[in-house]
């Protein structure tokens, strides 16, 4: 393992994503995606009597589920990065506290996923023989953390997205045959004034360009070099954004640039508003679509950024502006 | 009985009630849509403004052409507040100025808490549709 360029990180015995698991709420699973993932849910409360344990729920099962499918029994995971949106990570705290595996909670807002695979691919290159990393969000209780209770009914604005229901997980493994983690680029706080709460798209798009640019200088790779770059939550907005950026520094991303949260869900038949977000759109659809696309080998190289906006509901009650981060990951096979 | 159903209600107060509601409600959706207000924000605005037009008897002419569909939006609250406070002004001095706007309204709030309380024993909160 070894830094190149500015900040990117090379891996001298690249981890394997051994294997990945998903589980997503009732309205992903109307959604373009929802034959990819491992199970969906027809009631946002699973059988659960809040929104909060039903999160909880979602990551323990999504978790039993990775588990199961990899053969790898519990106790030869030597430990798990997990994190969500929810105060003091409590849905992975909870879902998690049966598991008896050594735990490291990590808050990176919706860029959690990436920065969990990222820390877990590190153990990897020294203690770990396998690491399991686990993200959850769930749209009802991520919309009282941030914004407004559901009982209020207040309407959302055209620009805000949907926290997507659901979990995404996977387990690294030292010695694998693939698809490996060959890069981290790990990203700078980036905040460019913007905040608007219901923005969020437009928070987190410079940090998607600058961790984007920081990963192709240091790598003297351009976007050609990948079959598919693929954000986590910009959602509509973002996207277009992040396209103009690019192209302002001279990238063309425009033909193998995608977004989870513009993926998850149908524009036109489920009115979104801006697309998805939350730690599990990127979770889920990496879990669920492209994990499935290496396997199968139809994108054999692909850039994984996952986006976060770094605010909590007092600093935007405060009028403070939104730190966004984004987290980068090259998959290849 | 034969009852004449188009003479028992007097469509056209009806019309400007409906009418003068509508429009309130679109300037709030209007400003969900066009600005970065919270729906918080919007809910303190209305009701302010309200009040400001209620003390200076402008919302007056509005309730006066609108009946409910003027009094039941949240300016309608706030001219209810103004309304309450002048009056209780009159009758026992500076002191109505504090106690006079809450005593119109407390028909209005006392109901929005019963109801509310009843609403939450025998429903639960569900996902949005968008």
């Amino acid at each position: 393992m070894k830094k190149v360029g500015n900040q990117t990180i090379s891996f001298d015995n690249p981890p394997t994503i051994l294997e990945c698991a998903s589980i997503v709420g009732p309205k992903e699973a109307k959604g373009p995606l929802a034959k990819y993932f491992d199970q969906t849910l027809d009631d946002e409360f699973w059988g659960e009597k809040t929104w909060e344990k039903a999160e909880s729920k979602i990551i323990k099962e999504t978790v039993s589920t990775v588990i199961s499918k990899s053969g790898v029994p519990s106790n030869k995971i030597d430990c798990m990065f997990a994190g969500d949106l929810l105060n003091q990570c409590i849905s992975s705290s909870f879902g998690l506290r049966e598991l008896n595996i050594p735990f490291f909670g990590v808050f990176g807002a919706c860029s959690t996923f990436v920065e969990s695979i990222s820390l877990g691919a590190i153990c990897t290159e020294s203690f770990a023989e396998n690491v399991l990393c686990a993200t959850s969000s769930h749209f009802c209780s991520a919309e009282k953390q941030f914004r407004f209770p559901l009982e209020l009914g207040n309407q959302r604005p055209p620009s805000s997205q949907w926290t997507v229901t659901g979990s995404g997980a996977a387990i690294l493994t030292k010695s694998g045959t693939g698809p490996y983690i060959t890069h981290i680029t790990p990203g700078k706080i980036v905040d460019m004034g913007i905040k608007d709460g219901n923005n969020m798209g437009a928070a987190m798009a410079p940090a998607f360009a600058d961790t984007l640019i920081s990963h192709f200088e240091d790598t003297g790779r351009n976007p050609s070099y990948y079959d598919a770059i693929i954000s986590g939550d910009l959602g509509y907005i973002g996207k277009e954004i992040v396209i103009d950026i690019l192209k302002s520094k001279g990238y063309n991303i425009k033909s193998n640039y995608n977004d989870c949260g513009v993926l998850i869900f149908d524009k036109n038949a489920q009115d979104t508003h801006s697309g998805g977000s939350g730690c599990a759109c990127c979770g889920t659809v990496f879990s669920g679509y492209f994990f499935k696309q290496l396997k199968e080998r139809k994108i054999k190289k692909m850039l994984l950024i996952a986006t976060g906006a770094l605010m909590n509901s007092t600093t935007s009650q405060q009028g403070e502006s939104i730190p966004g981060i984004a987290h980068a990951i090259s998959i290849e096979i | 009985m034969d009852i004449n159903w188009a003479n028992v209600f007097d469509w056209t107060v009806l019309l400007k009630c409906f009418v003068t509601a509508g429009v309130i409600c679109v300037l709030g959706q209007i400003l969900i849509d066009k600005t970065k207000l919270t729906p918080a924000k919007i809910l303190v605005i209305f009701v302010t403004t309200g009040a400001i037009l209620g003390g200076l008897g402008v919302y007056q002419y509005l309730v006066d052409f609108a009946g409910a569909g003027a009094t039941v939006p949240l300016t309608g609250f706030g001219y209810n507040l103004a309304k309450g406070a002048i009056e209780a002004v009159q009758q026992m001095g500076l002191v109505g100025a504090f106690v006079g706007g809450v005593k119109a309204a407390a028909g209005g709030i006392a109901a929005a808490v019963f109801f509310g309380y009843l609403a939450a024993l025998i429903s639960k909160p569900k996902m949005k549709k968008q």
